[in-house]
């Protein structure tokens, strides 16, 4: 007998029991079920939720194994500067490779490992079919953590913010928080050391921290956060040659995410374009507040307020957030003219947190999450709109 | 003045078995049918019992709510059985036929010297009124209410719809004739929509106000002409009416006969041969369907991919259908279905699924779900098809969590479960839609009616 009868006899054999929606999972991710329409429409379009998710994770890849030679590259050019004299014979190395292989893929599988696990326990205590969310989750959470976030603690993040991102409302499609960036904040404001600070963004800084081998980790956000000239370049901040966290630094591959997810239409264009334009506003007007001479050199904002509008663009997570974390459909707003309110304050606050922050200089998870709890209230206002316009229609006729 | 229409929101979904314009006589059946289930929220109360003996036109029952609203039998015979359900719930009515198909004489008329009331009683007692159906809430209309307009889309978009240029062909008089008739029920327009490039016998016709339509499904719906040309408000309500049943009414008024004959199209890649027969309301699919249909895991329906009822061959084809689709089951696995490049399905994304590259290719689709059912996740793809002012995805949920006051403000008194069967189509979380809609329709009317 095929696979495919195996499978299926053991679906039936296996119905209506309580480990049906664990069997399922596994089922559906080999086998598109052999389900029929009954009732409404006879046909269906190709798409489902699997397919949609999984455009998501192919526009990921690419950050991720830039994130995974970054990792190396990083580490190695903090001990010996001159490697970042010639960039690209010294980044696509195996040995940078292999620092991504030890650090950046247990952190995948453990987000998937723990974030599946609760995901598969909630299916079966609850009876419904394991959904797809998790999917892109999973990929997003390594991503947007430092390199040297310990396993342990992501794990606990990861079950924080599943239950209490998501499933405590219901599983996917219900949430009001973006569940990555839960679990982001969750560890940043559990373990703020692990989270910020100069070491943790490059691989064993921490450890060598306080030794004769120290190694610096800071980021660009943070030299600049203290008034410091930084080294990089522009072609660095673009290409992603930085220090930051793990999938968040090349904006140039992260654009390269974005023009798939929007060619697919499965990213919404309104939402990215918004979210950079925001951005850049806020980054102009401060730029003309130093121009004017509002602030001065001495002033500890002035680094960041110094930074030209464009380089906000590249360095820390915005271009990533504006791409993958405010286009989630189910916590952004749900109108197409919601959508350009909404990703433009995110862009908006984005750069504001970022300069204004004491603590930590980097806005982007803030912003995205402080949207997600308003985008309801967006879009209330947009579809009342449209209530208007049929009220006054209404009137019209009886006047 | 009249108001052309032009979408540009929407989708075809181009299909295999498209009708050939050629139309054979279907023999008579032996056996027809009348389904209370075809008109949604009726009652019936019976009164030809079984054993029976009927003309073509005569009572078989009427709706309890309304006295007047009489159904008839299609064809001279005898009831031979009365179907029922659960709590003896009138399923179907069915009646074998003698053959002469003897007519109940309603006698000729000449419409335009009829009053509004004469027109509204002769189409009450010949069981014609069940062909005007209303909006709001999508059901046969109350003759209590005054419609604002009357609306007829002549202009059929849904996949593999059968061509009213063609079907319409030729009824000019009886088209006229009905138009003159219920023209008389209204103070407003009568509303006629016709494909912009069509060859259509409406042209001619005078007393309505014409309007062409062009652009993609659901162009041709008539929810969408409705809210394009002069959309519902709350308290008001406007009358629809297709083409085919028209010409019965036409047909009535001329000769006195309740003539059920319809051409109906055989569609789909599971007909051997696609083309257009002559039928009578209430026929069995078998023998509408004979030497032509391939029965081998085939979904027949009655009516098209989208709308349409999923029957078999011992049934009967619904009383306002004029389209029978056969396509193929598509109860099959399919390995890495979800990931995979997908060539021979059509989708609005670029997700992999490439139809965006061929849209002129017919697609032979079966009834797949193509993935299973979630909650609402993605936003926004809905709107890409859905050529209404009104929010679909947020109009779907407040139907879903019945929040009365929402369901009004947000449009629910301009839709149809139709409106939403592209949206259906396209639901990447395989959302039953049309039933949402049909559901909360249903509460509407109950609660705020």
């Amino acid at each position: 007998m095929s696979l495919k009868q195996n499978l299926h006899n053991l679906k039936e054999k296996y119905k209506g029991t309580k480990m049906a929606p664990a069997f399922n999972a596994i089922h559906t991710f080999l086998y598109m079920p052999n389900d029929v329409t009954h009732g409404g429409t006879h046909i269906k379009a190709a798409d489902d939720l699997k397919r949609t998710m999984n455009m998501v994770i192919l526009a990921l890849i690419p950050c991720l194994l830039f994130g995974m030679f970054n990792a190396g590259y990083q580490h190695y050019a903090a001990i010996d500067s001159s490697l970042r004299d010639n960039v690209l014979t010294n980044f696509f190395t195996f040995d940078n490779f292999w620092i991504g292989i030890i650090k950046v893929l247990p952190l995948v599988i453990v987000s998937y490992g723990v974030g599946l696990g609760v995901e598969f326990i909630f299916a079966i205590i609850k009876g419904h079919e394991v959904e797809e969310g998790y999917l892109v989750t999973g990929m997003l959470v390594p991503l947007i953590v430092p390199i040297d976030t310990p396993l342990w603690m992501l794990s606990i993040a990861v079950i924080f913010g599943v239950i209490i991102g998501k499933e405590v409302f219901g599983g996917t499609g219900m949430n009001i928080l973006n569940p990555a960036l839960t679990i982001r904040a969750f560890l940043f404001f559990a373990y703020p050391t692990w989270m910020s600070g100069d070491k943790v963004w490059v691989y064993d800084a921490v450890n060598r921290a306080g030794t004769a081998d120290a190694i610096s980790g800071e980021t660009i956000l943070g030299s600049y956060a203290q008034n410091q000239e930084v080294i990089y370049s522009n072609w660095d901040k673009f290409m992603g040659f930085i220090p930051g966290s793990v999938g968040e630094t090349s904006t140039f591959l992260i654009l390269i995410g974005a023009a798939f997810l929007i060619f697919t239409k499965i990213g919404s264009w309104r939402i990215i374009v918004s979210t950079f334009m925001g951005a850049a506003v806020m980054g102009l007007i401060f730029n003309q507040i130093v121009a004017a001479d509002i602030i001065t050199s001495s002033s500890k904002f002035y680094g960041l307020m110094h930074t030209a509008w464009y380089e906000h663009l590249m360095i820390g997570g915005l271009a990533f957030g504006a791409v993958f974390m405010a286009t989630d459909p189910v916590t952004a707003s749900q109108t197409n003219k919601g959508k350009w309110i909404y990703g433009f304050l995110i862009g908006f606050m984005s750069i504001m947190i970022r300069v204004f922050n004491p603590a930590y200089p980097e806005g982007v998870f803030l912003a995205i999450l402080l949207m997600n709890v308003f985008a309801p209230t967006i879009d209330h206002y947009v579809v009342q709109g449209n209530v208007k316009k049929r009220l006054n229609r209404t009137k019209l006729k009886t006047a | 003045m009249s108001k052309d229409i032009r979408i540009k929101k929407g989708l075809d979904i181009k299909l295999v078995g498209v009708a050939e314009k050629t139309t054979t006589q279907s023999s008579l059946s032996s056996v027809y049918a009348i389904k209370p289930e075809d008109f949604h929220g009726i009652i019936p109360k019976l009164i030809a019992r079984e054993g029976a003996s009927v003309k073509a036109g005569e009572t078989i029952f009427y709706s309890k709510d309304d006295e007047r609203i009489l159904f008839p039998s299609p064809v001279s015979g005898k009831v031979v059985e009365v179907i029922r359900g659960a709590r003896r719930k009138i399923l179907a009515v069915k009646i074998a036929a003698d053959g002469k198909q003897e007519y109940q004489d309603f006698g000729k008329k000449d419409v335009s010297k009829m009053s509004a009331e004469q027109v509204k009683n002769h189409l009450f007692s010949s069981g014609c009124w069940p062909f005007i159906k209303q909006r709001p809430f999508d059901i046969i209309a109350n003759p209590n209410q005054t419609p604002k307009a009357i609306f007829i889309s002549a202009y059929a978009s849904a996949p593999l719809a059968a061509d009213f240029d063609y079907t319409l062909a030729g009824k000019e008089n009886e088209l006229q004739t009905a138009i003159t008739a219920i023209s008389k029920l209204t103070s407003g327009k009568i509303h006629v929509s016709v494909g912009v490039n069509s060859n259509t016998p409406f042209t001619k016709i005078l007393g309505i106000e014409l309007h062409k339509v062009s652009g993609p499904h659901p162009s041709g719906n008539v929810g969408t002409q409705i809210s394009k040309i002069n959309p519902i408000n709350k308290g008001e309500v406007v009358w629809v009416l297709t083409p085919q049943d028209m010409i019965i009414i036409g047909e009535l008024f001329l000769t006195g006969n309740f003539n059920a004959t319809r051409i109906v199209a055989l569609t789909g890649s599971k007909f051997s041969k696609p083309h257009y027969v002559s039928a009578i309301i209430g026929a069995s699919i078998a023998d509408i369907t004979k030497n032509n249909l391939i029965n081998d895991n085939t979904r027949i329906i009655s009516g098209n991919v989208l709308t349409g009822t999923q029957v078999t061959q011992n049934d009967f084809i619904g009383y306002y259908d004029n389209q029978i689709t056969a396509i193929p089951e598509g109860n099959d696995y399919e390995f890495f279905g979800w990931n995979k490049p997908v060539f021979d399905k059509v989708s609005t994304s670029r997700a992999f699924t490439f139809s965006w590259l061929n849209p002129n290719k017919k697609y032979d689709l079966t009834t797949n779900t193509n993935g299973e059912h979630r909650a609402f996740v993605v936003t926004g793809s809905y709107e890409q098809v859905f050529p209404l002012d009104i929010y679909p995805m947020q109009l779907l949920k407040a139907f879903m969590y019945k929040d009365l006051d929402e369901m009004e403000a947000l449009g629910g008194y301009e839709v149809a479960p139709e409106d939403f069967a592209l949206t259906e189509f396209i639901c990447v979380s395989k959302q039953p839609h049309q039933k949402i809609i049909r559901e909360g329709l249903d509460l509407m009317r109950q609660e705020l009616g």
